[in-house]
């Protein structure tokens, strides 16, 4: 009989690596990570995706796929997501060792760009520092802003939220 | 004279506000009764995004949604008393009471929209203060915007459990855990990922059995217990939580005496709650100028209180004047179908049972 909180309330792993994209589309551009492994009546996603790639083909309950060869990591989805499930993660052409994720966001302090914060996993553990490089805070986003912040590539399937290391006054 | 209505819509939340607005485009008179200060129900406390499909005002939050509600009420003309607390419809004779008086109004039609109230579990110390229902955090933090408490427990991992603990992470309270007696997350995964990020634990298979603390300060502690399938508390399994407040959200029972004081028939349906109102599918009770929606006819959630209202707000319409008939039979059909599709995963499954029970016991009765 489990009584722990490993595994409770977290998406299974198989899901999760599945959902990741394929190191050669990533080489391409960023691409978004849907994290959506149930089936609940909800597809915003579907509208929020200009190019398409995002789909639910029959009624609202079937759980969302990505054609990743059509998406181009522009992440209009990750604030429109109600359940905040969806991510862009992405390669620095320039240093392949440094990469970046991009996070949904609904919190103050508002992060700035060029801080930095702690990096947490899915279960709130801390796995490395970064920078943050973007902050989308437009109408658009009706506060659920998009933060991008620095992280090491291979931490990017594992890296879901960030912890700032300055609280509101 | 008593004041004359067509339709008295009783609670202002979604289910109520939506019936009130499809009602009012046949030219009727509709005014809605709400106990509250303010009406919305339960939305205006909702501050994040809803889920569902566009159509439906989903991807906005539920506190916007009450607003866009509101404003149309407003623009068709349906009068809202707030404070109004509804305490009987006796005959055609709704009997309302204000903080300052007393008021008897004539209505045609009845839609029922009365909510849900919250359950509450028995532990030793559960009077205490700085235990709360989820509803009542909602209300302080997010209508009142008053903090209500450093750190806390969430008994119940269903939606409002796992909504209500991110809220109050988003107020910079701080969650202890959450606990949830059933083997797994009752709520989506989607909302319990949310908060293990953050580092909260989420313990299933666990139920509180003692909140510590005194009538002065309030709560200091919590004790938990493992429990084994037959929900017996398993010893030596207990984990203490240092925390200030316990907040309840273990699932709601419809808020349905005034039908029954209306004389509709009643039925204890488990999938839906509790006791509800037998109901056709178009949210017609056993008395025929008395309809209901939302939490009260089942629980569910706020969409399909939204379209079961506009179902019980034509059926209304329908009953006082055949003139639309044809137009209003074909919203009726689109609406069904709008709440089938929206139905048709596995969180839609209790709701689905229920009310075929329910529309089979009422057409038994008929």
């Amino acid at each position: 009989m489990s009584d722990n909180t490993s595994n409770s309330g977290l998406p299974d792993e198989k899901d999760i690596s599945r959902a990741m994209p394929s190191a050669e589309s990533l080489a391409q551009s960023p691409k978004a990570v849907i994290e959506c492994f149930q089936e609940i009546p909800c597809n915003p996603c579907v509208e929020a995706c200009p190019r398409g790639a995002i789909k639910i083909t029959e009624g609202i309950n079937q759980k969302p796929s990505i054609d990743h060869s059509l998406c181009n990591g522009c992440s209009l989805c990750v604030y429109q997501c109600p359940g905040l499930a969806i991510f862009v993660v992405g390669i620095d052409r320039d240093n392949p060792s440094k990469g970046f994720i991009s996070i949904p966001y609904e919190f103050l302090p508002v992060p700035e760009k060029g801080e930095i914060v702690d990096i947490l996993d899915r279960e709130g553990v801390k796995i490395e520092e970064g920078t943050i490089l973007k902050v989308n805070d437009s109408k658009a986003t009706d506060r659920t802003r998009v933060v991008t912040v620095q992280v090491s590539s291979g931490l990017l399937s594992r890296a879901r939220f960030i912890e700032m290391k300055r609280r509101t006054k | 004279m008593k004041r004359q209505t067509d339709i008295a819509v009783i609670g202002g939340g979604p289910a109520g506000l939506s019936a009130a607005v499809e009602a009012s485009s046949f030219g009727l008179k509709i005014e809605v009764f709400d106990d509250n200060f303010t009406p919305g129900g339960q939305l205006i406390k909702q501050t994040h995004k809803f889920f569902g499909s566009k159509k439906h005002l989903c991807g906005y939050r539920g506190m916007d949604i009450s607003k866009i509600l509101l404003q149309n009420c407003a623009s068709a003309g349906v009068t809202i008393n707030t404070e109004a607390c509804v305490t009987g419809i006796y005959g055609n004779i709704l009997a309302v009471l204000y903080p300052e008086r007393f008021e008897e109004v004539e209505s045609k039609a009845f839609v029922v929209a009365t909510g849900a109230s919250e359950n509450c579990i028995n532990f030793v110390n559960n009077d205490l203060p700085g235990i709360y229902g989820a509803g009542a955090i909602q209300t302080l933090m997010n209508v009142f915007g008053v903090v209500p408490a450093k750190k806390v427990l969430m008994i119940g991992s269903g939606n409002i459990g796992l909504i209500v603990s991110y809220q109050l992470l988003q107020a910079g309270v701080k969650v202890a855990a959450v606990i949830e007696a059933l083997p797994n997350v009752g709520g989506y995964l989607v909302h319990s990922a949310k908060l293990r990020r953050m580092g909260v634990p989420i313990y299933t298979r666990r139920t509180i059995t003692k909140a510590e603390g005194d009538g002065n300060t309030g709560v200091n502690s919590a004790v938990t217990s493992q429990i084994d399938p037959n929900f017996n508390v398993i010893e030596g399994t207990e984990i203490q939580f240092d925390v200030d407040c316990i907040c309840l959200a273990v699932g709601l029972t419809p808020l349905s005496d005034v039908l029954e004081l209306a004389g509709c028939r009643m039925k204890y349906i488990p999938e839906l709650g509790g006791k509800v109102a037998l109901h056709d599918e178009y949210m017609k009770t056993t008395r025929d100028n008395v309809f209901l929606c939302g939490d009260v006819s089942g629980i569910e959630e706020a969409v399909t209180a939204s379209l079961e209202g506009k179902l019980a707000g034509l059926s209304a319409a329908l009953y006082l004047s055949h003139e639309y008939r044809e137009k209003i039979e074909k919203s009726r059909l689109q609406i069904l179908e709008e709440l089938r599709i929206f139905r048709d995963g596995p969180f839609g499954e209790k709701a689905r049972k229920g009310n075929e029970k329910l529309v089979r016991e009422y057409k038994y009765e008929r």
